[in-house]
């Protein structure tokens, strides 16, 4: 069991270990969704959701299968699991906002093969946090994952002004941008304790 | 991912076999290395090759790992795939490939723990691997078993030539070594930047500039040669 405070390990998911910016978890949605601020807004509030949904059912499924003694189930089991929530989080969202459901698009469902969930689940488990623990955990991870995606789209919708080398149009201008994200965030190593 | 419009209006989007049996041809294979990268032009599965490309050996490591569930789910899928049900195949998909990750997870495990420690959880997260699902559901279900194979070998060498030439550059700019042999002599100052997360971003970026300009480049000598804008800027 780990003795880490609350307050450190939000801060050291949110900022310090950023999940998309030092850890490059979840880069196909932080390129794929940060080009207006509104569908970044709302793709960030769903990975949240996902995070905590999954926080708990991967606590719960590794609790159940260290008393059966099958860990090597636990991939798959956390996998699948995983992908039934966020079929569950597509449903209610069909049926509750139309209006977010189609400004989300495709990307709801490709929250399921998103690294930043299945790699929430790993990390949590890895670090032996308890489930309190856990759940800070996804709400610092989620939260720092909305912001990074936030930065990036209010660079990007800067950027539309812009003019800039055709070259460089397109996603290597945004990995550019989120190297230099990258760089401004590395400023907060150490802030909350070095653990990975 | 999602491209921008100007991008994908310019790059003929990936060809995936509209034609229902694909016959087995040097292209099957030379295909997932240049035309379909999965990395340079398709833009997928870019997590594990910015995270694992610190060093060669971890890019060698994690290229071959993902050459081996790519082939073997790959594989499966292909023989399964007159068995599979339509509605179920996405969850089989991932069944199948969360077993061969398992397989390479306990693999690495017993070969190299010190390479084990390096990938870490991304060994893992090869389950989530966009490529591999993309090639299960595009590919693998609706071609043959020796086609699949050939393809997916391909692919997986593609994977593993993208990973390999950010890590090679990341090596030597950041470390001053290649493959863990020392390159420079003892007056090398390291740019430690490349082999931090920042650096992953800019190289990656720099590869997709230089065939940015490549391409254009072409562009506009086809433009030129058929003289439909012989002077524009």
């Amino acid at each position: 069991m780990q003795d880490e405070s609350l307050y450190l390990i939000f801060l050291n998911a949110a900022v310090v270990n950023n999940f998309v910016l030092a850890l490059f978890l979840g880069i196909c949605p932080f390129l794929g969704v940060s080009a207006k601020k509104e569908t970044a807004w709302n793709m960030g509030l769903a990975v949240i959701f996902v995070m905590l949904v999954s926080s708990v059912s991967a606590y719960g499924i590794n609790w159940l299968l260290t008393e059966l003694d099958l860990l090597f189930l636990r991939l798959i089991c956390y996998i699948a699991v995983i992908a039934s929530a966020v079929q569950l989080v597509e449903m209610l969202v069909k049926r509750y906002s139309p209006a977010l459901f189609r400004s989300l698009g495709i990307f709801l469902p490709l929250i399921t093969t998103n690294c930043a969930i299945l790699g929430l689940a790993l990390f949590q488990t890895a670090k032996e946090y308890d489930f309190v623990q856990s759940l800070v955990y996804a709400l610092g991870a989620g939260g720092g994952f909305m912001l990074a995606l936030m930065l990036m789209a209010g660079l990007r919708e800067k950027l539309e002004l812009a003019r800039v080398p055709s070259v460089s149009q397109g996603a290597a201008m945004s990995l550019m941008l989120a190297g230099l994200l990258s760089l401004a965030f590395m400023g907060f190593a150490g802030l909350g304790g070095s653990h990975g | 991912m999602a491209e921008s419009p100007n991008r994908s209006a310019s790059v003929p989007p990936p060809t995936l076999a509209l034609n229902p049996q694909e016959t087995l041809t040097a292209d099957t294979f030379i295909r997932g290395l240049w035309k379909e990268n999965p990395v340079f032009v398709m833009l997928l599965g870019m997590c594990p090759v910015l995270a694992v490309t610190n060093t060669s050996i971890n890019a060698l490591g994690m290229g071959l790992a993902t050459t081996f569930v790519l082939v073997g789910s790959g594989v499966l899928v292909s023989l399964l795939r007159n068995w599979i049900p339509k509605q179920v195949r996405i969850a089989s998909y991932i069944i199948i490939i969360a077993t061969f990750v398992t397989v390479v997870d306990y693999g690495i495990q017993a070969i190299s723990l010190e390479l084990y420690a390096a990938l870490g959880a991304f060994i893992q997260l090869i389950v989530v691997n966009c490529v591999i699902l993309g090639r299960a559901e595009a590919y693998a279900s609706k071609q043959r078993l020796h086609t699949t194979l050939i393809n997916s070998l391909g692919m997986g060498a593609g994977f593993t030539l993208a990973l390999l030439s950010l890590g090679t550059v990341r090596e030597i700019l950041g470390n001053g070594t290649l493959f863990g042999v020392p390159l420079f002599g003892e007056g090398f100052q390291p740019w430690v930047i490349m082999v931090l997360p920042p650096g992953g971003f800019f190289v990656l970026g720099a590869w997709l500039l230089l065939f940015n300009w490549l391409r254009l480049r072409k562009e506009r000598k086809v433009m030129q040669g058929s003289g439909v804008a012989a002077n524009a800027g």
